[in-house]
């Protein structure tokens, strides 16, 4: 019964069926399963359909449908996450958004698609992000890792600026910055002071585990 | 309705009711490297050659951007501009998100240009449509405001509507200003075409104006791109974009083939002519 949900949950992510994740997620709530084992099992499912974007084999809608299937059972099984007090196993806390004055999305979302197919917690603050909303999140969530996307020449010196504000507020030496977005080099990475850059998504990933050592 | 523009000594004239005119897009270093690398180095042997080679693969316009990191828009885009108007007789888009840079680019440009772009964000149409009546320019408005790209037709219609009622506040004619609705990424949002779509065909309806647009942002994260990319610009055509900014090479024989079914190509002139040139050049 209980691996059917979860196999029926793989099913329902892979296949970009938001209703039947949402409703099997009801169920497994309804059945009492672990929600951890049930975020494990989705996890998966949404790292199968990663790599497979990784190796050129899926495509963008791909990954987009299988992170909007999750999307719909995920508030559910935090919720119960959250009512049981189970302890939530990551790789580490990670904070991402576009900048202020940028309101792509497309490169930001694969990336905290994929960093939370890999088993970090993702906080997606969204796009045209300030320095001070960026910051007000990395406190609250006590992040490890900060994620800033920019794709335009103009926006891109916003990236510097939240990096002069962490300094300015003590909070610099306790995180770890990656910088990405069509308008962003190595170059630029390394004049802003920012931890690492890569211009690919799951290169973002294995920087992201570089960065904190795992 | 017309949106005339000129260089030193050609007219191009933007009609509503076509043929299609094409603002090549090719001079814009995002994405390419080693034309980034050759501004940052101040070597425009590239540009000029990017200038040439889109004109003969029959752009009407060419747009130009130099935004990119380590480059300093406001030294560099005029130059550009001065050097692109030395290579080829056509008019100039002038392309970027820097006021400053775009007015010292109007003050060299000879003729009268296209500028790339304002938006409904209050601090860009206070600061644009001044240049734009000043210098007698053209401009392209795009669907946008200071809550991003909306989502919805009816928003990025009101967009367009308050850009146009603005520019034209200031002394700006309406011909004079382009529209742009914005092309999202079908890969993302599979939505995108359609709002996109459909917010043309009313601002064409509404306001009559001439349209651009954007077209290759449509196919990112697909395969095969080239496909998509035609018949995006074919149904764009069809309901009212009359200078889309493109790949000239690439998609000029589906936009000719286009202007031909809706009737604008006299004995399919224009589209056989494309035709024995492509001939041509495979024989050399």
């Amino acid at each position: 019964m209980n691996n059917e949900i979860l196999e029926g949950l793989r099913k329902a992510i892979k296949e970009y069926d938001n209703e039947k994740a949402e409703n099997l997620a009801k169920r497994a709530v309804e059945e009492k399963l672990d929600p951890l084992r049930v975020l494990d099992a989705m996890t998966v499912a949404i790292r199968e359909v990663g790599d497979a974007f990784g190796r050129g084999d899926l495509w963008l809608p791909d990954l987009v449908g299988a992170a909007d299937a999750m999307q719909a059972a995920m508030p559910i099984i935090e919720e119960e996450i959250k009512r049981t007090g189970a302890k939530r196993e990551s790789l580490g806390t990670v904070v991402a958004g576009t900048v202020f004055g940028d309101i792509h999305s497309i490169g930001k979302t694969m990336v905290c698609t994929l960093l939370t197919a890999e088993g970090f917690k993702v906080h997606d603050l969204g796009v045209n992000i300030k320095a001070e909303e960026f910051l007000q999140a990395i406190r609250n969530y006590n992040a490890d890792i900060l994620a800033m996307s920019a794709l335009m020449t103009m926006t891109a010196p916003e990236q510097k600026k939240v990096i002069e504000q962490l300094k300015k507020e003590g909070l610099r030496d306790k995180i770890k910055i990656m910088v990405g977005g069509g308008a962003i080099t190595e170059e630029f990475a390394k004049e802003i002071g920012a931890d690492g850059y890569d211009p690919t998504a799951p290169g973002a990933v294995k920087l992201a585990r570089k960065l904190i050592g795992r | 309705m017309e949106t005339k523009l000129t260089s030193a000594k050609k007219q191009v004239i933007i009609r509503t009711e076509g043929p299609t005119v094409l603002i090549g897009e090719r001079i814009n270093p995002t994405g390419k490297k080693k034309l980034t690398e050759a501004l940052k180095s101040g070597n425009l042997e590239i540009v000029r050659k990017e200038a040439i080679a889109q004109v003969q693969a029959g752009a009407d316009i060419l747009d130009v951007n130099v935004g990119a990191l380590g480059v300093d828009e406001e030294v560099l885009l005029p130059e550009v501009v001065k050097v692109v108007m030395n290579t080829v007789d056509v008019p100039l888009c002038l392309d970027s998100a820097n006021p400053v840079a775009l007015e010292k680019s109007l003050k060299v440009y000879q003729g009268k240009p296209l500028v790339n772009s304002v938006t409904g964000q209050e601090n860009s149409l206070k600061r644009v449509l001044p240049l734009i009546k000043k210098y007698g320019a053209a401009v392209i408005g795009l669907t946008m405001d200071d809550d991003g790209i909306p989502d919805d037709v009816d928003k990025r219609v009101a967009i367009a509507h308050k850009i146009v009622e603005r520019a034209e506040k200031v002394g700006i004619p309406r011909e004079d200003v382009i529209i742009d609705c914005l092309t999202l990424a079908v890969g993302a949002n599979d939505k995108a075409g359609v709002v996109v779509i459909e917010s043309i065909r009313r601002v064409r309806e509404e306001l009559g104006v001439n349209l651009t647009l954007g077209a290759s942002n449509i196919s990112f994260g697909l395969p095969d791109r080239d496909i998509i990319n035609n018949a995006f610009i074919t149904v764009a055509i069809c309901t009212g974009v009359t200078c889309p900014i493109v790949d000239v090479a690439k998609v000029r024989p589906a936009v000719l083939a286009t202007d031909l079914i809706l009737g604008r190509d006299r004995y399919a002139m224009r589209y056989i002519k494309a035709y024995q040139q492509r001939q041509k050049q495979m024989e050399k």
